[in-house]
Parts: C-alpha cells; sequence; structure tokens
C-alpha cells in the first residue's frame, strides 16, 4: 500500500515538474504569435483581397480552437491529468458539435424563409 | 457474504476509497473541472446562439468600423488596436496566473504573492478597457434594444447586435470580475500565510483553472465578435 502511494506521489511529481517556466513562456509565445496571425489576416490579408472572408472565418475559427487547445492542455496543466479526468472534461464538447450542427441548419431555414 | 465483504475492505483500501481520488487530483480541484465544463455549456449557448443569429442575417455590422475607438484619440480609426490591447492583456494575467502556480509548487510564498498581484492588476485592467469600451458603445447609442450601427452592406442594421454584445460581454467581464475577487481572497490568504502553513498551494492551482478558464472564453469571444 505504501509502495502503491508513494509511486502516485512520485508520478505527481513528475507532473508538476513537466510546466517549467520556459514551457509556460513558450507557450504564452505561441498564444501571442496565433494572435498576431489572427490581425495580420485582418488589417492586412483582408484589406488587399487575398482571400474571401469567408475563408478568413473558418481560418480565425480554426486558430481559436488552436489557441484553447494550448490554454486547456498547458495553462490549465490538463495534458499532464491522468487520461481519465482527459477524456472526462473533453468528451462531453462533442455535444457542441451537435449544438452547432443544429442551429446552422435553424439559422438557414430563417435566412430563406424570411425574406 | 464473507467474499463481499473483502471486496469491500478492498475497495476501500484502494485508490478509489474515497480518500484518493481515482483521477489523483484533489476534490476540490475535479469539482472545479465539472463546474468549468458546466459553464462551457452556457458560454457556448449564448455564443451559438449569436452565431445562429448572424447565420439567419443577410448582413451585419463591420467590427472595424463598430470598434474601431481608442481612447484619448478623437475620431480615431484603428480598427482592432483596443480589443488587441486587451486580449494581450488577458493573456499576460493567464501567464502570471500559471507563475503563480508554479512558485506554488515550489512553496515560494513571496514569488506567489508577487505573481498573484500582477494578476489581480491585469485582471483589473481589463475590466476598466471593458468599462471604456462599453461607456463609448453606449455613448453611440448602442444600448440592449437599439444598434446605431449599419450593416456592412449598407442596410439597416441588425438589432440583435447590442443585445448579444452586451449579453455575451457581460456575462464574461462578470467572470472575470468574481474570478478578480476569488484571486483578492486567495492572495489575502497567501500573505497570512494560510497555505504556507497548510504545506500546498492547491488553492492557487483552482482559482488559477477559473482564471485561465475566463481567458479560455475571452478567446472564443474575441474571435466571434471582433475579428468574424
Amino acid at each position: 500500500m505504501s509502495a502503491h502511494e508513494t509511486t502516485i506521489s512520485h508520478e505527481h511529481h513528475e507532473e508538476h515538474a513537466s510546466m517549467t517556466k520556459s514551457l509556460i513562456w513558450k507557450v504564452f509565445f505561441i498564444l501571442l504569435g496565433v494572435t498576431l496571425v489572427e490581425f495580420f489576416i485582418a488589417l492586412y490579408a483582408l484589406p488587399h483581397h487575398w482571400f474571401s472572408q469567408e475563408i478568413a472565418n473558418f481560418v480565425y475559427i480554426a486558430l481559436t480552437i488552436v489557441k484553447a487547445a494550448y490554454i486547456v492542455a498547458y495553462f490549465m496543466h490538463l495534458k499532464f491529468e491522468k487520461i481519465g479526468l482527459i477524456i472526462g472534461v473533453v468528451l462531453p464538447i462533442v455535444f457542441l458539435v451537435y449544438f452547432v450542427a443544429l442551429m446552422i441548419i435553424e439559422g438557414n431555414h430563417l435566412l430563406f424563409s424570411i425574406k | 457474504m464473507s467474499t463481499v465483504a473483502h471486496l469491500e475492505e478492498e475497495v476501500k483500501s484502494s485508490a478509489w476509497s474515497g480518500g484518493k481520488s481515482p483521477f489523483s487530483v484533489e476534490y476540490g480541484k475535479l469539482m472545479m473541472w465539472f463546474f468549468l465544463l458546466s459553464d462551457v455549456f452556457t458560454f457556448s449557448a449564448l455564443l451559438i446562439f449569436y452565431g445562429a443569429m448572424r447565420f439567419k442575417s443577410h448582413s451585419w455590422p463591420d467590427p472595424d468600423v463598430v470598434f474601431k475607438s481608442v481612447p484619448g484619440v478623437e475620431h480615431g480609426e484603428y480598427p482592432l488596436v483596443f480589443v488587441g490591447i486587451m486580449t494581450f492583456i488577458l493573456i499576460a494575467s493567464s501567464v502570471t496566473m500559471v507563475l503563480a502556480v508554479e512558485a506554488g509548487h515550489r512553496n515560494s510564498r513571496k514569488e506567489v504573492l508577487n505573481w498573484m498581484i500582477l494578476t489581480i492588476i491585469g485582471g483589473f485592467t481589463f475590466l476598466g478597457c471593458q468599462a471604456w469600451e462599453w461607456s463609448h458603445l453606449i455613448h453611440e447609442g448602442m444600448s440592449l434594444h437599439h444598434n446605431p450601427f449599419i450593416n456592412a452592406d449598407g442596410s439597416t442594421g441588425a438589432v440583435q447586435f447590442g443585445q448579444l454584445f452586451f449579453v455575451i460581454t457581460g456575462f464574461h467581464g462578470f467572470h472575470v470580475f468574481t474570478g478578480v475577487i476569488i484571486n483578492i481572497i486567495i492572495t489575502i490568504n497567501v500573505l497570512i500565510g494560510t497555505y504556507e502553513r497548510r504545506g500546498h498551494y492547491l488553492m492557487v492551482e483552482k482559482v488559477g483553472l477559473y482564471w485561465h478558464f475566463v481567458d479560455l472564453v475571452w478567446v472564443f469571444v474575441f474571435t466571434l465578435f471582433y475579428l468574424v
């Protein structure tokens, strides 16, 4: 029993050791860089008609999910938790995909029925 | 019967005894995750409804036109500059929070205190920026039931715009406000040495989770209101 507990506390210690100061700053600069890319698209690429607003919207949302993943994985430390907790937190988000699909269908209906 | 009793004994003495979490996180931290998950669904409901409202409209006010003002500059046209500063402040305060957590792992009370104070300053600065933006937009005539801005295609502006903006950024701002209050309480506890006596800084980690969540929501609000 005591050996078991030592293993857990040892693992726990290793988990925390993985989130070092240098990694924190690395994640910060990744988040900052992604935000700057978003600004570049909004303030330079779009006014110069590199691509359409529709494509930009997809890029914005993709980059936002990238940022969200970095915040949750590193800042919220989820990447270093047990797999059970990761699944428990991330899996319910699947319902949101259905919610989004539902509201797009609804919005589409409203768009074409109300003129 | 004795086998059942034996099994029960085994369960109680193993990792599932209740004394130790099977996820090897503390009870309070696990509950914080569950609370945040429920908050994810609240914010998602608001943001996805906002998305549906935009999707059903032929056109929508152009964010580069609506959010173009910076404090101290009269009639300036700087799209996204001010909100960019706000985003930077919130991400920076998230970093100071995670540095406070990191210092907590080393049981360094002084460092935790410094980073927590910086986090609180970041939170108040963000709230101040948001208060300025709100008062500026209200001054321009935007309210819960009125939208003075025309759509990007020149037609009359969508009336829901004001309501969606104020309700969603207001709900987020309320989270920032409560986050700052909780941060202050935790900082006072660090100051008087509560966690030093306890031997660990797990409370800083828990409030840190909440603070990062506030930052996480802002990332989505920023994209969906100011960029898309």
